[in-house]
């Protein structure tokens, strides 16, 4: 059965509709890519998945669980993450803290024992310390956990909201234009990264990119959105020679 | 010989049995202080008023400086702790009978304000920055009316005859244990949560933080500490009023937190510590002893123009040094940064980075 | 008329009399965060020292009414300025709570400053000679009109300013957008300080007609005062010099009505519990905005 299913989803800030009929299906394991203009609604749709908006009309089911008119926290706790198309870390937190963070849901003490730090809370304290430096050593961050994330370089700060999501544990992973202010040879690095964490941590991969170079390389399906609505969906081939694509969004000498 | 001096606090830093050596030496001089008249009554009154201070300053900060709002209602949760350990004290415990009863009497003011503070939350999931520093004012002016309005239990005029059972013992006792728990909080998932909160509460959201139950816990931590601080409080002055738990006392608990520090546990001591040592000491009676070695040609115009008008002097000097901290420390005297002490030995550890040349760093490690 | 509606038609009276005073300093509060995004909490206690700077022209002075209004208002209007300079101006780059712990700082220092001088409440003797006309049961004195159409007057004016003169237009401007407006070759701290100089003359006008409607003034006076008034701006919508008024109006409407109806004690009370509903009800005020976050 697929992993997430979005049946008629529409959503109004007040008189203007952002999004209209938006319809997905997605399949365990797939790496998926959304693009087109600015403004057509992409960040808002990662919003409307992740409970930061609640969808007006339509569902998001995860499996059998409706998302629609859950609270964000508990859409993450289901295993569904996200980054961000600027980067929102805990800027004045140590970088081991923000990985730390993202693990709140899988923290299993309550807070009598959090107030004495008693019984189980050690255990998992340091449970959680380790699991954030392995991860934090997976994105080569390691050697940076007592630094304040504010004063990360850009790229670091990129890997380490990527980080961050990962710890939260999830299958599904939301990216926001992971790839925005690179050049083609980093492009290239994300590219491997991205196929990378996803056979490693077995992850469901949904994107939102304008970098074609990226989108088109790894991603196995894209769809296409202007002003709130689907204009297109299919495998990279199809997208990039639909006319209505290439006049709406990709220009006549799209990038391949 | 600096380096083996830098070295050995390093290793001493890192004992586990350090701190609880500290609050045992400490124990054992509060006992000892008022049995032994180790100093006269009005300082040991001055330390009394210190630890309530600290208790107050620490959990506003837990609200104000960690979780980032701006809480105008402690002054509030202050009053209901002390006017229920009161109640209880002086109509149902018979604690002259039993002044073990007086305990139960602190605690269950305690415990009546965190309920309170479950009810400021509230207003707390949808609103922010300003608009909850107004909430939570009109939630202080209305604590203050509505003590004003029921005569049974004095209404303005307040309650006089407590009992005086706030002891230099207990008090030190009650703040070691209410610091320690505010420390443990801070240091949990939960605490985290709480700056995640400060940070980027949508963000936070976003990363499994639960901000309703966050917000929920940390309120009702806060209060109850307040309510802790305002029961101790009314045994000891002995007499209670609205008019005392007005925003002028919110002022001053702002003024212990956002001169110490924000975000800082040892900031709000030092600040908590500070404010009320310095309140006593700009007395004309103080320092008038403290300058009475001066030659009578010197002292007697500094008296007759300065000394002698300090009661009222000092109200006028302590906003002036306030204003002028802000001006220069915005972020408080230890903002957003913690003694060695007070971060627990795994975080500590935790955040260390190794150098190349294999010495230990730390990072942000001191700082939150 | 019946003895009812003369009744109620006299504590409209009385309320239209608060609520002006209200709205005078309900409006340098919306102002001031209009244009800065700051709570001015000292800005009570600048009414407070409009009132005693009022005791002091009618009782050192001598001065009658008109000149010792005008003294007050540019006293306070000074001291405001005063104020933004020495404490806000180097503050407005730091993190906001300094700003406003600073404020109460300031608010603090006046107080006590003030009860340095005048330990005991002060009683201001009365500056306008008291007329009642009677309008068909109706008592009207001459110094609630006085009160009532000076505020109105000072209100319109502001409003012009506001909406018409290119001083108000850079003001508006900057409660929008700070960082550009002063590429455009707007003055910012000037208008700034021109803010808080209006804002705080409206407050020694109002703490002048406080003093000579209710004269017995004392240093805490601002507390209560200006924080019902920065409420009462609140419930209007915080920033929105028309909000304020309203807020003001509702906070005077409400305050008259309670002590109307119920025992006197019950006032603040039941006001602070009403602002606290309405603004649970609609945190950004009736006539404010809520601030929309991006995701």
């Amino acid at each position: 059965m697929a992993l997430l299913i979005a049946t008629k989803v529409r959503h109004h800030f007040g008189g203007l509709c952002a999004i209209n009929d938006f319809n997905l299906e997605l399949h365990q394991g797939e790496l998926m890519g959304i693009i087109g203009p600015n403004g057509a609604g992409k960040t808002t749709v990662f919003n409307l998945i992740t409970g930061v908006y609640r969808a007006s009309e339509g569902s998001i089911r995860l499996r059998e669980s409706e998302l629609v008119g859950m609270t964000p926290h508990q859409i993450t706790a289901r295993r569904i993450a996200r980054t961000f198309q600027n980067i929102r870390l805990f800027r004045d937190l140590s970088v081991l803290d923000n990985v730390r963070i993202a693990q709140y849901s899988k923290t299993r003490y309550s807070p009598l024992e959090a107030l004495l730090h008693l019984g189980r809370f050690r255990r998992e304290e340091q449970r959680i310390i380790e699991h954030s430096r392995d991860l934090l050593a997976i994105f080569k961050l390691e050697h940076l956990a007592g630094e304040t994330a504010r004063n990360l370089p850009y790229g670091s700060q990129r890997r380490l909201e990527i980080a961050r999501a990962l710890a939260t544990g999830p299958e599904l992973l939301l990216l926001d234009e992971p790839a925005a202010g690179m050049n083609p040879a980093e492009i290239d690095q994300l590219m491997d990264f991205i196929r990378w964490i996803r056979e490693q941590f077995q992850l469901t991969i949904l994107l939102i990119e304008h970098q074609m170079q990226l989108v088109m390389g790894i991603c196995e399906r894209i769809k296409v959105l202007d002003f709130g609505e689907t204009l297109a969906e299919g495998t990279p081939e199809a997208i990039r020679n639909d006319p209505w694509v290439i006049k709406a969004y990709l220009g006549a000498d799209a990038v391949g | 010989m600096r380096a083996t001096l830098g070295v050995f606090w390093d290793r001493l830093m890192e004992q586990r049995w350090l701190l609880p050596l500290l609050v045992a030496v400490g124990l054992a001089l509060a006992f000892a202080i008022p049995q032994f008249r180790l100093v006269n009554n009005y300082v040991q009154l001055v330390m009394i008023l210190a630890g309530i201070n600290i208790i107050l300053a620490t959990s506003l900060n837990l609200v104000n400086g960690y979780m980032g709002e701006f809480s105008l209602a402690h002054a509030g949760f202050m009053a209901v702790g002390a006017y229920t350990s009161v109640l209880l004290t002086l109509h149902v415990f018979p604690v002259a009978a039993y002044p073990g009863l007086f305990h139960l009497a602190v605690l269950a003011g305690g415990l009546v304000t965190a309920l309170l503070g479950l009810l400021v939350a509230i207003p707390s999931f949808k609103v922010r920055g300003d608009y909850l520093a107004i909430i939570t004012l009109a939630f202080l002016m209305i604590v203050k009316s509505a003590l004003e309005n029921i005569d049974v239990i004095g209404g303005p005029r307040g309650i006089s005859g407590i009992p005086r059972l706030t002891t230099l013992p207990l008090v030190f006792c009650w703040t070691v244990a209410l610091v320690w728990l505010l420390r443990n909080f801070v240091y949990s998932s939960f605490g985290r949560g709480v700056l995640a909160i400060r940070e980027d509460e949508i963000a936070s959201e976003l990363m499994s933080v639960d901000t309703k139950r966050v917000k929920v816990l940390a309120f009702m931590l806060s209060a109850f500490c307040a309510g802790i601080a305002g029961a101790l409080f009314a045994h000891l002055l002995q007499f209670i009023s609205p008019r005392v738990f007005d925003i002028v006392k919110t002022t001053e608990i702002l003024i212990m937190v956002y001169l110490g520090g924000i975000a800082s546990i040892g900031g709000s001591i030092i600040g908590a510590t500070l404010y009320t040592i310095l309140l006593e000491v700009l007395r004309p009676s103080t320092v008038a002893g403290l300058l009475s070695w001066l030659p009578a040609v010197v002292f007697d115009p500094l008296n007759e123009h300065f000394i002698r008008h300090l009661g009222v002097l000092r109200m006028i000097i302590m906003p002036l040094l306030l204003v002028l901290v802000m001006l220069y420390w915005p972020h408080g005297i230890m903002g957003m940064r913690d003694f060695r002490g007070i971060i627990p030995l795994r975080d500590r550890l935790a955040h260390r980075t190794a150098t190349p040349r294999g010495a230990t760093g730390h990072g942000a490690a001191d700082s939150h | 008329m019946s003895e009812v509606s003369i009744y109620w038609l006299q504590q409209v009276l009385n309320a239209l009399q608060l609520s002006s005073i209200y709205a005078l300093i309900a409006l340098g509060y919306s102002m001031v965060y209009g244009i800065l995004t700051m709570i001015n909490f000292a800005h009570g206690d600048v009414f407070m020292v409009g009132a005693f700077l009022c005791f002091l022209a009618a009782t050192l002075l001598d001065l009658p009414f008109v000149p010792t209004l005008l003294l007050t208002m540019t006293g306070a209007a000074l001291l405001g300025v005063l104020i933004e300079r020495l404490a806000y101006k180097p503050l407005r780059n730091a993190p906001r709570v300094s700003a406003i712990i600073t404020a109460l700082g300031v608010g603090l220092f006046l107080e006590n400053l003030t009860l340095a001088f005048y330990p005991y409440p002060q009683n201001v003797p009365t500056l306008i000679e008291n007329v009642n006309w009677n309008l068909g049961g109706v008592s009207l004195s001459s110094l609630q009109l006085i009160i009532i159409s000076l505020s109105l007057t000072l209100m319109l004016v502001l409003d012009y300013v506001v909406q018409r003169t290119p001083v108000g237009m850079a003001m508006r401007a900057i409660s929008w957008d700070k960082t550009y407006v002063p590429l455009m070759g707007v003055p910012v701290d000037l208008i700034i300080s021109i803010t808080f100089a209006i804002g705080a003359a409206l407050a020694g006008a109002a703490g002048t007609m406080y003093a000579l409607a209710y004269p017995v003034i004392d240093p805490y006076m601002g507390i209560m005062v200006g924080w019902k008034a920065f409420i009462a701006a609140v419930v209007g919508g915080i920033g929105n010099m028309r909000g304020a008024m309203i807020g003001a109006f509702i906070l005077g409407g409400v305050e008259i009505m309670v002590v109307a109806v119920l025992p006197s004690t019950y006032r603040d009370l039941v006001v602070f519990s009403l602002l606290l509903a309405l603004i649970v009800i609609r945190p950004h005020g009736i006539l404010g905005q809520p601030r929309v976050q991006k995701v």
